[in-house]
């Protein structure tokens, strides 16, 4: 996996954080669960975002997806600073620039798999750009089932939907937050197939959190956190090599 | 088992929060009732108590029929010395009364028409009156003086020596105030005005010199009311009716009873009907609470809980809701209770003071209605719990509502249905009363089975509104739609709840829309004439108040319409004697053969159907017998013959004859109405050179065209606005059953809410789903009703359709869509809280795995 950097990948970053720092509470009940994180997603890669229960993986990509508010420090998506977004703004910069993809699926039962998949474009009220629609839909695989609704599809099938919809309205970037943490191994790797497919074919920019090793193989990059800092980074990673790392901060955190 | 079902109400106390509301709400409209009425039931039966106090017996005039109506005879005078000096008694009074309106410094009535009385001052050898404490100066004893009550002389700032004009049956006197008086009478503690005359006066006035219609006795010393009732009723003209004050005063309250109970009745029905709704919202939320908690019920099945146990635990839980919200609803309902009676008298009916009377049965019905209706709309949850298998707990997520069952349900929706609707077309053909009991089973079961029906209709009919809902609101109005109906059974009952009300709400407005139509048509079809003037106590007029209309400025028809009794062809019969010149410009009479006006050579014209029925024709003569002042003894046979014949006329009787005609033989005519054409139609100057010329008659009513459609049509709408009133509560109560629900699915989808906010729907778009969802259960709820009331308007108006001329279904339109409007407002009200709480969802709890 250990391959020539892409070079033809522009290196600006699609999302950038910058001593990006989140407490909870005042006082001794203080807890700080992002401690000046500065880190940068860069166009076209596939980050993975790992770390022990507690590190604080989850709070960056939900600080950095402009799903929560962070106590001090910055992050841009694109050249949109977060930090000054009233909530009806931050709405409309995930609806326009940022696609999700959940652990728990979190597909419209009322909706058919397609109506799921243009959602965000519904909720912007644009029209879905056919031709790439069509490619996303042949990507994931899911032609025959276009009209089915979420509870006739199988687990694998509904994340390939949730993927979809995620692919669908070409945001900047896509943050899947443990998006296999539901699935069987295989379906499992079906979709981060999908997802590194879109890194590399399609040129999208993807963050995704997980725990499993295997997962994060498929990645670009991996950044590893702990107590709320970043503590190491993996370019190429093999799921060997991120399990040791793992392991290392499991030992180190048990001397400690 | 109970502390279970404690702990879980509990815990779910938000979520029982609407279902406590609406059964208190309901509880407090029953026991406000029952507290109310026992309350003021209690106070009149003192107060009736109270005004035959002092009085051993009553001696009522003896009655004649003269010929249509009974009238009284009247006590002698040397009846009353008679009684007087009968052994055992201390002393005898004898009342006259009759109608007395009072005019304020403006000339205006003082208090209503039906409540104001006149009566004769009888002072005994002290020169006092018993029945009257004067608090200023003295009873009236010479010819020109009154007292009055003290209320009515505030009323009208009256003071003794002041001049007061009084309206009678005759023109408006003055008088002078010799006093003011407070009594025990019970009209005049209901807010009544009453006039004391001198006796002479009142005899003269409303019954004729030297006699009474009424003697009230006092028992000596030690005597019994029995032994003076013997004594007295010996005394006796032949007819006179004499009875102990005690049995009057227990005829009086059980008069009262009866007519309260009739309230009770009326009242409690309506506190049904809003208990009735409430079912729907108390067994969404046990059905919610149930589905919430299947892991934990069939754990406790899979720990060896029996079915039985599961059930009773939900029913138990009922229970303890139930009883709670009863309580709560009886205090509710002593408020309310208190509030009604300062309501009713801050409209003008003032109801005799007294405690408020919390009758054992009241507590215990309030009680039993609470926890019984409670327990009753848990009762289908707690079944379905109790069939939760103990696998369920090894299971995940919620239990899914099932469509499956549906299909049982609605085969049997559908024959309910079909049954009720068979019911109401059937008896809508048969008509009458027999017709009416038809319709009101078949609206009963045809309600049962469109409620049965409801969660099938709503798929079709809300996927009706979805593409223009999405069209207009975009991916909101889409969702909405689609949430309405993701819950069937719950929509259906939510939406039920609504129906009802709407259902009886569009009935009664169909058909009294209808009616006032009716009646509005009647009048402009009729009535030619531009006034009409009436006295205002109901009683008839003597020729002199016609006389003075006649010399009114501007008038250019005038003509009374007198009720005379005639004997014609061998049956007796009511003829309008009125002023033959002048009838055809007062009434639209339409001749269908002969001529009107030889109405004025004496001849006499009838409704065209009547003489069809009895074969006459103009030309004919009729024998008929006039009665000399409506005695039977005295009969005068004539021959008349028929001058002409009319189209039925709603506002004349059937047979017409000229006053001068009836004249010779009523010496006293009983004018009802005067009817009058002006120079220049309705007009304010023309108004008020009739009041003028009426002498500024308190006593006088003029009412010009809309006025006199006021009339009739007036009370349909004001029965309109009581029923709509009462219904309020059932509305109430459906307005929270939406509110239920909608928090209900709230709390239900906060994940979706949650990922949609995620994805980039904006609070004001979540906000809007909700209402959007909130207004399509509403209006799809009253579209239900409103169809299924319009169908039931439709009926009763067919059973009434023979006894109504001009009758014609009219549909309010206008008010329907006012109650679709409302029926989406409350949509949108029902929805601000859920709304909120969904906005304001926090975005990452909601999305997080369970």
């Amino acid at each position: 996996m250990t391959t020539t950097p892409l070079a033809h990948r522009a290196t600006t970053a699609a999302a950038r954080a910058t001593d990006l720092s989140k407490v909870y509470g005042q006082g001794e009940t203080q807890v700080v669960a992002l401690d000046r994180v500065s880190v940068d997603f860069r166009q076209s890669e596939f980050t993975a975002i790992m770390g022990p229960s507690g590190s604080g993986k989850s709070t960056l990509m939900h600080c950095v997806a402009g799903l929560d508010t962070f106590s001090s420090g910055s992050v841009r998506i694109g050249e949109t600073e977060l930090g000054t977004l009233k909530d009806k703004q931050l709405t409309q910069l995930r609806r326009d620039k940022i696609g999700f993809i959940f652990q728990a699926f979190n597909l419209l039962p009322t909706l058919t798999a397609l109506e799921n998949i243009t959602l965000p474009m519904d909720i912007a009220g644009r029209k879905a750009d056919q031709q790439w629609l069509q490619t996303v839909i042949d990507m994931v695989g899911l032609r025959d089932r276009l009209s089915h609704r979420p509870t006739q599809l199988s687990g694998g099938q509904q994340q390939r939907v949730a993927v979809a919809r995620a692919l669908a309205s070409r945001p900047e970037i896509i943050f899947g937050d443990e998006p296999t943490g539901n699935l069987d191994s295989r379906s499992g790797a079906e979709v981060l197939g999908f997802l590194r497919n879109s890194v590399r074919e399609l040129g999208q920019t993807v963050v995704m959190v997980t725990h499993d090793p295997v997962a994060a193989s498929y990645a670009d990059r991996v950044i590893f956190l702990a107590d709320g800092r970043i503590v190491n980074e993996m370019l190429h990673p093999t799921a060997d090599g991120v399990l040791d790392q793992m392991k290392a901060f499991d030992a180190k955190g048990r001397t400690s | 088992m109970f502390r279970t079902a404690l702990r879980n109400v509990l815990a779910h106390k938000a979520r029982l929060l609407m279902t406590v509301l609406a059964v208190v709400l309901g509880v407090a409209f029953v026991s406000g009732t029952l507290v109310f009425t026992d309350t003021l039931g209690n106070a009149f039966r003192k107060q009736t108590a109270k005004s035959f106090d002092g009085t051993a017996v009553v001696v009522s005039s003896p009655t004649s029929d003269s010929g249509g109506g009974m009238s009284q005879d009247g006590l002698a005078d040397a009846t009353l010395k008679k009684i007087q000096g009968a052994e055992g008694v201390a002393g005898a009074v004898g009342r006259v009364s009759g109608f007395a309106g009072v005019a304020d410094q403006k000339g205006k009535l003082i208090g209503s028409s039906w409540s104001n009385t006149g009566a004769n001052f009888a002072p005994g050898k002290d020169g006092e009156d018993t029945s009257y404490d004067f608090t200023k100066g003295d009873g009236p004893v010479k010819a020109d003086q009154i007292a009055l009550d003290r209320k009515t002389a505030e009323k009208g700032e009256y003071e003794v020596g002041d001049t007061v004009r009084v309206s009678t049956s005759g023109p408006v006197r003055e008088f002078t105030l010799s006093g003011v008086f407070t009594t025990e009478d019970g009209q005049v503690n209901a807010g009544g005005s009453l006039v004391l005359f001198d006796t002479a006066v009142a005899q003269k006035l409303y019954l004729k010199p030297g006699h009474f219609s009424e003697i009230n006795v006092a028992a000596a010393q030690g005597v019994s009311d029995q032994k003076v009732l013997t004594e007295v009723k010996e005394l006796l003209p032949k007819g006179a009716k004499a009875k102990t004050g005690e049995a009057i005063a227990d005829q009086q309250a059980k008069d009262i009873e009866s007519g309260l109970k009739n309230l009770n009745t009326m009242l409690l029905v309506f506190a049904g009907i809003a208990l009735f709704v409430g079912i729907f919202l108390i067994a969404n939320t046990f059905t919610m609470l149930v589905a919430q908690r299947t892991k934990e019920l069939a754990l406790m099945r899979a720990i060896g809980a029996s079915r039985r146990q599961v059930k009773s635990s939900v029913i138990m839980e009922a229970t303890v809701v139930g009883a709670i919200a009863s309580a709560l609803g009886f205090l509710l309902g002593l408020g309310l209770a208190v509030g009604l009676r300062s309501a009713l008298s801050s409209f003008g009916a003032e109801l005799p003071a007294g405690a408020l009377v919390v009758a054992p049965t009241s507590v215990l019905a309030a009680f039993v209605v609470g926890v019984l209706i409670t327990v009753l709309a848990a009762w289908l949850p707690a079944r379905r719990a109790a069939r939760i298998a103990p696998m369920a707990a090894m299971g995940s997520a919620h239990a899914v509502a099932t469509t499956k069952s549906l299909l049982v349900r609605n085969t049997i929706g559908g024959v309910i249905t079909l049954a009720g609707a068979i019911g109401i077309v059937s008896g809508a053909a048969t008509g009458g009363g027999q017709g009416r009991m038809l319709i009101g089973g078949g609206a009963f079961l045809a309600l049962i089975g469109v409620i049965v029906l409801i969660p099938l209709l709503s798929r079709p009919v809300i996927a009706l509104v979805r593409p223009p809902l999405s069209r207009l609101f975009g991916v909101s109005g889409k969702l909405a739609a689609q949430n309405a109906v993701r819950n069937p059974r719950r929509t259906g009952a939510t939406a039920s709840a609504l129906a009802i009300g709407l259902t009886l709400v569009t009935g009664l407005t169909v058909i009294g829309v209808t009616l006032s139509h009716a009646i509005d048509k009647a009048t402009t079809d009729n009535v030619r004439a531009d006034y009409m003037v009436t006295m205002a106590s109901g009683n008839t007029m003597d020729a002199s108040v016609l006389t003075a209309l006649e010399k009114a400025e501007g008038v250019k028809a005038v003509s009374g319409q007198q009720a005379f009794f005639l004997k014609i062809d061998g049956e007796e019969r009511i003829v309008s004697a009125v002023d033959a010149a002048d009838v055809s410009e007062v009434f639209r009479l339409d001749t269908v053969s002969g001529s009107l006006a030889t109405l004025g050579e004496g001849r006499i014209a009838i409704a065209e159907k009547t003489a069809e029925e009895n074969g006459w024709k103009p030309g004919d003569t009729l024998p008929v017998a006039f009665h000399q002042d409506g005695d039977d003894r005295k009969a005068e046979k004539k021959e008349l013959t028929v001058g002409a014949v009319y189209k039925e006329n709603e506002f004349i009787s059937p047979f017409v004859l000229s006053a001068s005609v009836v004249a010779p033989y009523d010496s006293t005519p009983d004018i009802q109405e005067v009817w009058l054409t002006m120079d220049g139609g309705e007009s304010a100057a023309n108004e008020q050179a009739l009041v003028k010329a009426l002498g500024n008659d308190p006593g006088m009513n003029i009412m010009d065209k809309q006025e006199l459609r006021n009339s009739f049509g007036g009370m349909i709408n004001q029965m309109l606005n009581i029923m709509y009133g009462l219904l309020g509560m059932a509305l109430i109560i459906a307005v929270l059953g939406v509110v239920n629900t909608l928090a209900m699915s709230v709390f239900e989808r906060q994940q979706e809410i949650g990922m949609l906010r995620a994805i980039g729907l904006d609070r004001a778009r979540v906000k809007r789903m909700i209402r959007l969802e909130a207004v399509v259960i509403s209006v799809f709820g009253a579209l239900i009703g409103i169809g299924l009331g319009t169908f039931l308007g439709w009926a009763i108006g067919e059973t009434l359709k023979s006894s109504i001329p001009d009758y014609a279904l009219v549909i309010p339109w206008a008010r329907i869509g006012l109650f679709l409007l409302l029926a989406g407002a409350v949509g949108v009200l029902a929805a601000m809280w859920p709304a909120r709480s969904a906005a304001r969802l926090n975005m990452l709890t909601a999305i997080k795995t369970e």
